[in-house]
């Protein structure tokens, strides 16, 4: 058995699926270059509304009610990976006949996922989850499927409800034979194929066969007599009884989505709306691949006004685009972004502001106003995760920290596919934070501390005091804990003196006495100081004498007394550059 | 062994009920006695009628009485690391507040790293929010803490904290006026009105840097403990001075128990003197033992210079510490104050 997946007037489609908003609106797809674009495809609202395919933009847009949108080749490729997906995730032999149409093989799947009415309706709703009305139409072999799924989009038209139809074994040409000669041809032919298709049909509709019916019931020898080999295919066709293979495609795990804006977004918050759109949809694609992700990948394409504004407004904050591909200097983005988000963009008079501005400079600028800019942004998990709230928080949140600097005008999203992970809870487990959970918090910590200064600690190869780097933490439920010597319980029970660094180290003024310290005087922090009552030490350590941060230095421990108590403090004796330090405190 | 918080809203004057009260009548047998038999006069009765409005609505809101209220379990005491510890407290409670105090040098961070040490062992994810960026790796490293279990949150600088080698210091000039040598006698020489006023600068700089830590301390400790899933979160305020650390508002420690009730998380509060007043369940008070002189005079110390050690310095070897830890209030053991010694170990003590 196969099914078949037709969405029927698909630019429409791939547009709605961008702009889901627009259900309720008469829409119409238009292409080509200005001034001749023409009208390709209009939904059955706009069809009421007196607009047909054929139509000049010009023509259309006398619709007061009507929303025109180019065709994007982008929005139609999402829509189509988005298909391919849903298919997939049914069965592995899918072969990709046409952007609108899929098919299916479904030998097998009735014990893993019930009867063919369950499937067909399982494949309409996930495909309706991922954002397309689609046709399933199932029948004994594909081509009577595929006619199926169209037939029913030429009798339903597009009114609400399931368009889902099974065709048991032998009653193919029965069900078929209602169906009008239209569904015949390929909408996808061009040229000499598309004439001769269309030559055929006025021949059959000049003999009166008007249904699939009448052709089936045609003889057969005195139709190849009068239209050759393939008025033979078609009757077949008609029949449901021409079988083929199918030619099983490997679509490749590419999980993108884009929108074009034909307004430029000026705020980051409906950036979010469109962002949580679009991670919902990329979220629906790889759970229909049973697929997670741990990195995520935006790039928008920025108004060019930025590299103007960056000739003639060199307000000086410093830049944190370093993801950003800019054509113009960096150092102004974040200007421009912060009046933009600011709210106070929109007027942009840019050449009568600056008298310093020469024509040259003007010229310059007007170049990069024509040139797009990128703005590229990462984001990288530690685990697969798979929550779209989690991804719009987290992006959010980065968007927050490092601003556009321009409007946006295109956004991108791309997730890299990863298996989802795995984890046995155990109910005698201590507790872990739960990933999704502790990503957000440390990102928005992050946001109040700096990125660099949360995370767990790694220790470096070295003996340098501060021989450390943070990186990033992640708890993992199922981790196992390491299998280290189990010291002895003496050991284990010890309790270590452990050093408080004070960062950046003090200076310090130190009374030295037959080379020793005998008083130390801290003048950034009072309360260390007095007069050392006993040390330890010199103990001498050096290192990365082969690199330019070469360091050699005397340490000392001191018991200082401070007020009432006596306090441990380490000194160190800078050699290389002198001058004494405190490093920390023994607490 | 249990704690019950009363919490009343009675106003002054506002008598509390008992057990045997709750179902008194509410005029007095006195006043009954007073009135005429069988003979109610319009007021009487519209007052009876009030007062027995009010004791029917008493008994429809229920109020609980303080024999009733609801015994909060015990909490879960888990080893702090330290058995000394652990035999005078019992252990830290899970689900509560415990504040650890004491001045520089008291054991406050040997303390800190041997809890850390004893959940990481557990395989508990721990978090540090460092208000003063003191810890030291190694030290962590000598605990024994498995430091993929630690999340470390750096408070204090935001950005451009340079990296940390006296030697980019003094290239950054920040603070190479201090580590020139100066004569012993400087103080003497600078005018007492400049020094009053670098004092003043220097206290007020050191106060707004330790209120902008105490904020990102308290905002990242409210989001950790949101978050939740950690077995042990820290809040080391040991380098923030007392001043500034008592400015932390009391219903802000009573959000952070009430947010780590019933969990099973430790949160505990290092710091150089108490600040959470009655909202941690277990207060202990570190210090140096006045005897860690002697301690040090197997080193040959003294204090008298003319007993003092001629052996060379080089000679003297920083092996330990005695810590004097005394329990100063626990809502778990209502027990009198009692205190212990331990002892911590340098890492090359062996």
């Amino acid at each position: 058995m196969f099914a078949c997946i037709y969405v029927p007037n698909f630019p429409v489609a791939a547009a709605l699926r961008a702009e889901p908003e627009l259900q309720t609106h008469a829409i119409a797809i238009f292409e080509g270059k200005p001034p001749l674009e023409q009208i390709i495809a209009v939904n059955e609202r706009a069809r009421d509304a007196g607009i047909s395919p054929g139509m000049t933009k010009a023509q259309a847009e006398l619709c007061p009610d009507l929303a025109l949108r180019q065709r994007s080749a982008l929005q139609e490729s999402s829509a189509h990976a988005a298909l391919l997906d849903c298919a997939q995730s049914f069965s592995p032999v899918v072969e990709d006949t046409a952007q609108d149409t899929l098919l299916l093989d479904l030998a097998g799947l009735e014990s893993l996922f019930g009867s063919l009415t369950k499937i067909s309706h399982a494949i309409f709703d996930r495909a309706q989850e991922l954002g397309v009305k689609a046709n399933v139409a199932t029948a004994v072999n594909p081509d009577t499927a595929r006619l199926a799924a169209r037939g029913l989009a030429v009798v339903h038209g597009e009114a609400e409800g399931r368009k889902v139809l099974v065709i048991p074994p032998g009653k193919e040409a029965e069900r078929l034979g209602q169906l009008p000669m239209e569904v015949l041809v390929d909408d996808h032919l061009e040229g000499d194929q598309k004439e001769e298709a269309a030559s055929l049909l006025e021949a059959l509709n000049r003999w009166g066969i008007r249904n699939l019916r009448a052709l089936a019931a045609l003889p057969e020898v005195a139709l190849s007599e009068r239209l050759g080999q393939q008025g033979l295919h078609l009757q077949k066709l008609a029949r449901g009884a021409h079988t083929r293979t199918l030619v099983p495609v490997e679509p490749p795990l590419i999980f993108e989505e884009a929108i074009e804006l034909e307004h430029p977004i000026v705020l980051l918050e409906p950036l979010a709306f469109l962002l949580n759109r679009l991670l919902e949809q990329v979220c629906a694609r790889l759970a229909s691949r049973a697929l997670a992700t741990q990195e995520l990948r935006l790039s928008m394409e920025l108004s060019n006004l930025t590299g103007v504004d960056d000739e003639f407004d060199n307000a000086g904050i410093p830049s944190e685009s370093d993801e950003s591909i800019n054509s113009g200097n960096p150092v102004g983005a974040p200007s421009l972004s912060r009046r933009i988000l600011a709210g106070q963009g929109g007027d942009f008079d840019f050449l009568s502001d600056n008298n310093v501005a020469t024509t040259m400079r003007r010229s310059e600028a007007l170049q990069r106003f024509r040139r797009p800019t990128q703005f590229r942004r990462k984001l990288s998990l530690p685990l697969p995760m798979l929550d779209a709230k989690v991804f719009l928080k987290l992006l959010q949140l980065d968007l927050n920290a490092h601003p556009p600097g321009a409007p946006i005008v295109k956004i991108h999203l791309s997730a890299e596919p990863a298996r989802p992970r795995s984890a046995q809870g155990g109910l005698f487990l201590p507790p872990a934070p739960e990933p999704e959970k502790l990503e957000l918090t440390l990102a928005r910590i992050a946001g109040i501390v700096g990125e660099q200064r949360v995370g767990a600690v790694e220790l470096l190869d070295t003996h340098h005091p501060e021989g450390f780097r943070m990186r990033r933490f992640v708890a993992e439920v199922a981790r196992k804990t390491p299998q280290k010597k189990t010291p002895d319980t003496a050991e284990a029970q010890a309790a270590i003196t452990a050093l408080r660094r004070f960062r950046p180290p003090l200076g310090a003024n130190v009374t030295l006495q037959n080379g020793q310290p005998t008083r130390l005087i801290c003048p950034t922090k009072r309360d260390v100081q007095g007069d050392v009552l006993w040390k330890a030490g010199p103990w001498r350590f050096s290192g990365d004498w082969w690199e330019r941060d070469a360091w050699s230095r005397d340490e000392w421990d001191l018991a200082v007394r401070n007020g009432e108590t006596i306090a441990f403090y380490r000194l160190v004796h800078d050699l290389l550059g002198g001058g004494w330090f405190v490093e920390g405190t023994y607490d | 062994m249990s704690s019950a918080v009363v919490s009343t809203s009675a106003a002054p004057g506002r008598p509390f009920l008992f057990d045997d009260e709750s179902e008194a009548e509410v005029c007095s047998p006195s006043a009954e006695s007073k009135r005429p038999a069988g003979k109610h006069s319009p007021e009487s009765v519209a007052a009876s009628v009030f007062q027995s409005a009010i004791g029917n609505r008493q008994s429809a809101i229920s109020l609980a009485t303080a024999s009733r209220l609801e015994i909060r379990p015990t909490p879960e005491m888990i080893t702090s690391g330290i058995p000394a510890l652990d035999a005078l407290t019992g252990g830290l409670p899970r689900g509560c507040l415990t504040e650890i105090c004491g001045p520089a040098s008291s054991g406050r961070t040997s303390v800190m790293l041997a809890a850390l040490g004893s959940a990481t062992r557990r395989g508990e994810y721990c978090a540090l929010i460092d208000a003063g960026d003191s810890l030291d790796p190694h030290s962590l490293a000598v605990a024994g803490i498995d430091l993929d279990r630690l999340l470390w949150v750096r408070c204090g600088e935001l950005k451009g904290a340079p990296s940390l080698s006296p030697r980019f210091l003094r290239r950054q000039g920040g603070s190479l006026d201090f580590s020139s040598p100066l004569p012993p006698n400087f103080q003497k020489n600078e005018p007492e009105s400049h020094r009053r006023v670098a004092s003043v600068k220097d206290s007020s700089r050191s106060q707004h840097h330790s209120e902008h830590r105490l904020e990102q301390v308290l905002r990242v400790t409210d989001l950790l403990l949101e978050s939740g899933g950690f077995g042990l979160i820290i809040l080391d305020l040991a380098d923030i001075p007392p001043q500034s650390a008592r400015r932390i508002p009391l219903t802000t420690w009573f959000r952070f128990r009430r947010a780590v009730e019933h969990k099973p998380t430790i949160l505990l509060s290092i710091e150089q003197q108490p600040i959470a007043g009655s909202c941690s369940s277990l207060l202990l008070q570190l210090g140096v033992l006045s005897s860690q002189l002697s301690v040090l005079s197997s080193n040959q110390f003294s204090e008298d210079p003319a007993m003092r050690d001629l052996r060379p310095s080089h000679a003297h070897l920083l092996t330990e510490l005695k810590i004097n830890a005394e329990l100063i209030r626990s809502r778990l053991d209502r027990k009198p104050a009692r205190s212990i010694t331990f002892e911590t170990k340098t890492a090359w003590a062996g």
